[in-house]
């Protein structure tokens, strides 16, 4: 008891002074997981969309592929990542392994299955005449998308919230593609695992808040952009 | 001056194949300017399908259909004719946003200015008397409103063809006569519509021809007076309402009047062609049988007269329908007037008439039992 309220202590005002260090992989954590969200939304929702409107060979399996993805462990994402990145691997030449760009790449694969996922349930959320409808008003293909995107965007920022949640609580795939560098690919995650395992309890325990209220923060901001859509709506 | 009605949508010899099992065949089917087209038919007849082509969202697997005259093939093609085309449904789908905007939305999509385009919604809301709602959130509106906003939408592009899928059902009677009202008034004579519904009533007070559609095949197209004084088979007659519908074989036939045994021993007179020996299916239009205390012959000229005993009176419409049996069962409808005057009450034997021109007659489907 005595060594968790030291600890808690401790990382208070660790907070309140926060060092380099923090800063430095609070703005990495920030930095990674918000591009590898923002590239799995450009490259997601597209996917999604599309996978729910349009009826092609192989489509199933592509779905299925999706769905299996959205629980792949991190890890098994790192691993991948790592091989293809490794020295002598395929895209060893581009010398990415250990660096920030190895992450991103790492959770992109890691939120991108869910994001499409997601999408693709969002738009089949939408009643099917809708679509016809839409058609029927003289929309193109593209307009067609765009507009039943447009209506079912309550659950599309859901998908962002999922895919973001996804990325910056991993720890395995970053620690194995970034390899926890000290401030160059250390993120709020992997530093935890570290002070956890030196012993430093308070600095592990500092960490996780601002890892926390860092999540909690930018899903307060989506979370009111959409239940304020849905008050709207009803 | 009446404008000269352009064929504006045309199929031939079409036939889509829906899943394993349903197969969507029609013939002929034309929708003219300043005409209204009905495609009256129950559900799982294969009006979705069917709206869909007309809609040129779904091509057929067969056959042809053309659009102001030029054939429908190509994807961007099919995109230019689709935009001269409307649509509003049972479910008005306006999206989320203001009124305006929802109207305004064909324009937009046609690549209007939105300021230019907000103008010609606010017209048509007017037209639709819901001018007041234009700032509205869309989804904050009542049923009625709706439909409203979303017919309005459908004619803002002003469409060559406008196509209507049960929008004025499920509504309650005031909302319903008034935005049929409405409606009326906002077609312009350019405009061919196709209102696909399984609603007698609405075919009825719309449309100048109607489409009889069952079990994925066009049973008979003709004039609205035609298709439901005159139903080419049963499917027909039950679709437009007529209740007695009797058959039997032809036991004679001269001068262009039949006698028809509809039950051993009773035979009903029909004005039309036969051959002695045909089994026929005989339909009487209910508002066409006259009920009396009893039987005049003095003073009817009607050649069918029974003594039929009534087995219920229920309301219907202004009116009230009195169902007999005489012995073949019998529905008339009569004026609420003359039902009180008439004292009728359900067990009484009364004289129910009807000419022989009132009834029609058609080869039957069981002929060849």
């Amino acid at each position: 008891m005595q060594l968790i309220l030291e600890a808690i202590r401790e990382a208070g005002s660790r907070l309140l002074s926060p060092d380099s260090d923090l800063l430095s992989a609070t703005w990495r954590t920030l930095q990674v997981s918000g591009t590898a969200t923002f590239i799995s939304l450009l490259l997601g929702v597209p996917s999604g969309v599309a996978l729910a409107l349009y009826r092609f060979p192989g489509r199933i399996f592509i779905v299925a592929l999706i769905n299996t993805g959205m629980g792949l462990p991190p890890v098994v994402v790192g691993l991948f990542v790592m091989l293809l990145l490794w020295r002598s691997g395929p895209f060893g030449a581009l010398e990415l392994l250990y660096t920030p760009s190895a992450m991103v790449i790492a959770q992109t694969l890691i939120a991108l299955p869910v994001v499409a996922g997601l999408s693709l349930a969002a738009l089949q959320s939408l009643p099917a005449r809708l679509r016809l409808q839409l058609q029927a008003l003289g929309a193109s293909t593209l307009q067609t998308a765009w507009l039943l995107s447009r209506e079912a965007r309550l659950p599309l920022l859901a998908a962002l919230m999922a895919g973001f949640g996804a990325v910056i609580s991993e720890v395995g795939a970053s620690l194995m593609v970034g390899g926890n560098l000290r401030g160059s690919t250390r993120v709020l995650t992997t530093a935890v695992v570290l002070e956890a395992s030196k012993g430093n309890f308070a600095s592990g325990i500092a960490l996780g808040l601002v890892l926390l209220v860092l999540a909690y923060a930018i899903n307060d901001v989506l979370t009111r952009l959409q239940q304020r859509g849905r008050e709207r709506k009803s | 001056m009446t404008a000269v009605r352009q064929t504006v949508l045309e199929i031939a010899d079409l036939t889509v194949a829906r899943g394993e099992h349903f197969q969507l065949r029609v013939p002929h089917l034309e929708a003219r300017s300043g005409e209204t087209l009905a495609i009256l038919g129950p559900n799982g007849a294969g009006k979705s399908t069917l709206l869909e082509v007309l809609a040129l969202l779904r091509l057929p697997d067969q056959g042809k259909v053309s659009f102001l005259g030029a054939p429908v093939r190509g994807h961007r093609q099919r995109l230019q004719f689709r935009r001269r085309i409307s649509l509003a449904m049972q479910d008005p789908f306006l999206l989320s946003g203001c009124v305006i905007d929802n109207v305004a939305l064909p324009l937009k999509l046609r690549g209007g200015n939105r300021e230019e385009a907000r103008q010609h919604a606010r017209f048509w809301l007017e037209r639709f008397g819901i001018p007041h709602l234009s700032e509205r959130q869309a989804h904050s509106l009542s049923g009625g409103e709706a439909r409203r906003a979303s017919l309005a939408r459908a004619l803002v592009s002003d469409p060559a063809l406008l196509l209507l899928d049960e929008p004025f059902s499920a509504l309650d009677p005031p909302s319903r006569d008034g935005l049929l009202r409405d409606f009326q008034h906002a077609l312009t004579p350019h405009t061919a519509v196709i209102l696909v519904t399984h609603d007698r009533s609405v075919a009825l007070s719309l449309a100048q021809q109607v489409a009889v559609l069952a079990a994925g095949r066009v049973q008979q197209v003709g004039s609205t007076e035609e298709v439901f004084r005159q139903p080419a088979c049963e499917t027909v007659a039950e679709l437009v309402g007529l209740e007695t519908i009797l058959s039997g074989p032809v036991t004679a036939c001269e001068y262009g009047l039949c006698r028809v045994e509809v039950s051993p021993g009773v035979g009903v007179e029909a004005s039309g062609e036969s051959v002695p020996g045909d089994y026929v299916t005989l339909c009487v239009h209910p508002e066409e049988v006259t009920i009396e205390r009893q039987s005049d012959p003095s003073r009817t000229t009607a050649r069918n007269v029974f003594d039929a005993r009534i087995r219920s009176i229920t309301p219907h419409g202004p009116g009230r329908r009195v169902e007999m049996e005489c012995p073949f069962p019998l529905v008339a409808l009569v004026t609420r007037r003359s039902a009180e005057l008439l004292a009728l009450k359900p067990g009484e034997v009364v004289s129910a008439s009807f000419k022989a021109s009132a009834v029609h007659v058609f080869p039957s489907r069981h002929a060849h039992d």
